[in-house]
């Protein structure tokens, strides 16, 4: 029987064939319509795949935009916070953008070409925003997210598996640097960067080079200790590199119900992205430079070191007199660091200004019971993890 | 001459009268309702006018009513059961359709097809307008404040309604800018709105449609984004803006209040038309009926609409001019007809695959706002729209109980059709040739439809008001303009379901928070003849 995918709700992903059938738990979700593994086989080994080997994951189902035009160059500096002004060719920077109110909209990461080129990866959808923002700029927008194909090859010896793949000289690519290659026929485009905190790359191709290019890296990584890894695996790692999730460790400014949930960079630990001292003027620049001058943010994100083995999921936080003073957004056990860790959002001037005597109230299930756990929190550096051989150049390899 | 003394009496067996009914009974009360028709629910019937076929022949689908109600007078116990909407669908004449789905994901892809940017673009508007319902929803169970009362209720009411707006987080956090949307979203025109998201013909078409249902305004019409609004803020368990069929069509609802109204002691009399208030030095006490029977009670709570309350079934003389002057003014225009179509199988829509979805609801063929502003442009001159807006639906698709297997009932809401017919007003011959003027429309979009037909009921305006008893056959009891909503519904100084005359109170969707199929205004009523009667209430509703 043939079905009418008109209206079909998930879209499949150029590599679901394959994906689908490394899957051994048949453990699916919705990732911005797309229906992709949520856990291959085990998510604590698929975990330790990205510590220890090399993980791969299908990041296909995240937005990718083209901007281009004669204008490109200077859309971009104007539609994000940070100073791309000195931003070479073949490079790819971190960026967050905001609202005219200050408030972020969302993060990602920016791809440049040339000054007349470039390619925007993020969660939230913004093509409209894109255009919105683009009056008076000679630019165009293409949404290339159904059109690009995306693996994320992670982990200690993914430069290796990559190197088995074709990618010649991969070792020399420096973190946030790119390069176009030529495997089995197809462009590739690769790129050092990845959401584990760990050496990694991403790669990007023509969908109909998907299946070949799983197939060909998944046999060059055979001995290298390679593993599919799911979206669970991947938010272990992202936590432990003290990566911010949209909608998930704040509220993207437009998905905000509530306006009194959007935060601005400042209040997320994003205020190293925003340069003020930009020379020309940004979205979101009035406001942020005036939530500089007066210093009122409202709020904070920190990492927290937690007492005990219980992860703190969805804790409230409290100062020593028992007052609510902000909410744990991740929380997780981490098995490299043997470190009950956490990432909160705290109201100031706790996780500034006073970072002792600050307590989580977990729940902990125990077969159809809570136990009240009452654990003390030391406010650390976000980055709980960050090995060397992240940004080593030339990058390990395993011969 | 019979004489009956009781509690309460209600005027009229509408789903407001029965919800404000059920609620006094259950506190206690020994409560009558008067029903002029043979049949009980008002404008929420089920009827069988044709063997075998069961029709929801006024209102057709049910979002609105409150879950609060619902849940306090126990209506599952007799028998209600809601079927949400799998999806809806507006044709387009080059063979292509537009679809909405139950799921959201599937909605997304859908837009896509017509504009990239549309389907983003929902997201936000989809935020904006729930965000507006968020602050509506609690409003709804609240007696409008009086502003000019300096009384403690009316003042801290009166600061209830706006901690609503400015409260920060929990009640409604709205900042600045949301309350400046606020007041744009209920005074804009939907068209307006609509074009600061959207940038295809039709995506605003489709979305347009709720904005006009029921109404005497156009698209381009200020005020017409709040009926958007209005018909949004409902609910299927939880899914804010969900529609859904009440099993076994609307009647279900009215009977299922009468089954609550029943088991704590109230009693519904149909064919029992009151025809006069009965009062004495300025209070009400007692009704009389057609048949010539009188019926005395403590207090009257009327369920008929404002106008007809006040000037057909109370002297004029007992009430004050302004008062009189005022319900006269208030505006109640009949713009809506139906067909509700018993038909021998499934008519086939070419433009929506088979298997769709968004086929499951309602379905449209408006193409365009433009469309849409001339099919209002014929109501203005007293004549049906040529080219009507359509909101049809067939509940048997979901909803076992309302044909034999395989046969089907479609209900053809349709938009607009005037009450003052031009060049001699209503009659059979131009009834019918109203309703063969939609079957030809429909037909174009469904070629087997006409050979399906086996009997139709063709519905105008004047039929609503004659049978139903809506006022010019208005669906809401009112227009649903600013100046006739919360503390200006139905008069300004009356909005709180009390009116000139003592003992005497209105539950009518002419009342806070207005019309369609909600209880809201019949709960709000009882709420307040208890107060009255300093009888203390239990409940989710209040």
């Amino acid at each position: 029987m043939n079905r009418d995918l008109r209206f079909t709700a998930l879209k499949k992903t150029p590599f679901h064939s394959r994906t689908s059938l490394a899957s051994r738990t048949n453990k699916y979700y919705n990732w911005n319509g797309f229906t992709v593994p949520t856990e291959y086989s085990t998510t604590e080994l698929e975990y330790t795949a990205a510590r220890n080997g090399t993980s791969v994951m299908d990041l296909t189902p995240m937005c990718k935009y083209m901007i281009n035009g004669s204008d490109a160059n200077k859309f971009v500096d104007y539609l994000v916070t940070r100073d791309l002004s000195q931003m070479e060719d073949n490079t790819v920077a971190y960026i967050i953008w905001c609202n005219e109110d200050g408030k972020v909209m969302d993060d990602g990461t920016i791809f440049k070409f040339s000054n007349t080129k470039f390619m925007l990866c993020c969660a939230v959808k913004i093509y409209n925003w894109l255009h919105d923002s683009a009056e008076g700029f000679d630019v165009s927008f293409e949404d290339a997210t159904d059109t690009t194909a995306a693996l994320a090859i992670q982990g200690p010896t993914s430069c290796s598996t990559l190197k088995n793949y074709g990618a010649d000289d991969l070792e020399l690519l420096k973190p946030f640097g790119m390069k176009q290659y030529n495997i089995n026929g197809y462009d590739v485009l690769i790129s050092r960067t990845g959401f584990t905190g760990d050496l990694g790359y991403e790669l990007w191709t023509d969908p109909a080079n998907a299946e070949n290019m799983w197939d060909s890296i998944m046999e060059a990584g055979k001995e290298l200790k390679i593993r599919p890894f799911g979206m669970h695996a991947l938010e272990m790692t992202r936590i432990e590199a003290g990566f911010i999730q949209t909608n998930t460790d704040f509220m993207a400014a437009e998905d905000s119900l509530r306006p009194v949930r959007m935060r601005s960079p400042y209040e997320i630990g994003m205020g190293w992205l925003v340069h003020l001292n930009k020379e020309s003027y940004f979205v979101g620049k009035r406001a942020l430079k005036k939530e500089k001058e007066t210093g009122n943010s409202e709020r904070c994100l920190v990492g927290l070191d937690i007492d005990g083995d219980k992860p703190a999921v969805g804790s409230v936080i409290y100062n020593e007199k028992k007052e609510d003073i902000g909410i744990v957004t991740a929380a997780m056990w981490s098995p490299t660091m043997k470190r009950n860790v956490a990432l909160a959002s705290l109201k100031r001037p706790y996780g500034i200004k006073i970072k002792e005597n600050i307590f989580a109230e977990i729940y902990h299930p125990e077969e159809l019971e809570y136990k009240k756990i009452w654990a003390k929190c030391k406010v650390v550096k976000r980055q709980f993890f960050s090995p060397e051989r992240r940004n080593k150049v030339p990058a390990d390899l395993y011969e | 001459m019979a004489k009956n003394t009781h509690d309460v009496i209600v005027i009229g067996a509408g789903h407001n009268g029965l919800t404000a009914a059920s609620y006094m009974a259950k506190a206690g009360l020994d409560v009558v309702v008067l029903e002029k028709n043979e049949w009980i629910g008002g404008a929420a019937v089920s009827r069988e006018l044709y063997p075998g076929w069961k029709y929801s022949n006024c209102s057709y689908v049910c979002s609105l009513l409150r879950p609060e109600i619902m849940r306090d007078l126990e209506l599952y116990k007799y028998g209600l059961q809601i079927i949400p909407y799998e999806g809806s669908a507006t044709m387009m004449r080059n063979g292509d359709y537009y679809a909405h789905y139950h799921d959201h994901d599937m909605t997304i892809n859908s837009i896509r097809r017509h504009s990239h940017k549309d389907a983003e673009a929902y997201e936000r508007y989809s935020r904006d307008v729930l965000r507006q319902c968020k602050i509506i929803k609690p409003l709804l169970k609240m007696t409008p404040p009086d502003l000019t009362s300096f009384k403690p209720k009316d003042l801290f009411g009166a600061l209830e309604f706006a901690k609503h707006f400015a409260a920060k987080d929990e009640l409604g956090g709205l900042g600045e800018k949301e309350i400046y949307d606020t007041i744009r979203f209920y005074t804009m025109s939907i068209r307006d709105y609509l074009d600061e998201y959207f940038e295809s013909d039709i995506t605003k078409a489709h979305l347009a449609g709720s904005a006009i249902i029921g109404t005497a305004l156009g698209p381009c019409s200020p005020g017409s984004a709040y009926v958007l609004l209005h018909h949004y803020m409902g609910e299927v368990d939880g899914s804010v803006g969900a529609w859904g069929y009440s099993r076994g069509g609307m009647g279900s609802i009215t009977k299922a209040m009468t089954g609550c109204l029943n088991a704590h002691g109230g009693k519904v009399k149909p064919d029992n038309e009151v025809v006069n208030v009965i009062t004495k030095n300025g209070r009400a006490i007692g009704v009389a009926t057609k048949k010539g029977d009188e019926y005395y009670a403590k207090k009257i709570v009327s369920n008929l609409d404002v106008k007809r309350t006040f000037l057909k079934i109370t002297e004029e003389s007992s009430l004050p001019g302004e008062f009189v002057e005022r319900v006269k003014n208030f505006k109640i225009r009949g713009s809506s007809g139906k067909l509700n179509i018993a038909l021998d199988g499934l008519p086939e829509f070419p433009c929506i695959p088979e298997g769709d979805p968004g086929g499951g609801g309602d379905m449209h063929f408006t193409e365009t706002i433009e469309e849409m502003e001339g099919a209002y442009d014929d109501w203005k001159r007293g004549e049906w729209s040529r080219n009507p807006y359509v909101d049809m639906c067939i509940p048997s698709k979901s909803d076992p109980t309302m044909a034999a297997p395989g046969k089907h009932y479609m209900s053809v809401f349709i938009q607009y059709v005037p009450f003052n017919l031009a060049n001699g007003g209503w009659n059979e011959e131009r009834k019918q040739e109203f309703g063969r003027h939609i079957v030809d429309c429909i037909a174009e979009f469904s070629p087997n439809f006409k050979d399906l037909i086996n009997h139709y009921e063709v519905r105008t305006p004047l039929e609503l008001d004659n049978e139903v008893g809506l006022t010019e056959g208005n669906i809401f009891q009112g227009e649903l303009t600013m100046d006739q909503l919360m503390f200006n519904r139905p008069v300004p100084g009356y909005a709180q379901y009390r009116t000139p005359l003592k003992n005497m109170y209105m539950c009518s969707s002419s009342t806070h928070p207005g019309g369609g199929v909600m209880g809201a205004p019949g709960a709000n009523a009882a709420r307040e003849v208890l107060i009255d009667m300093n009888i203390p209430q239990t409940g989710n509703y209040y």
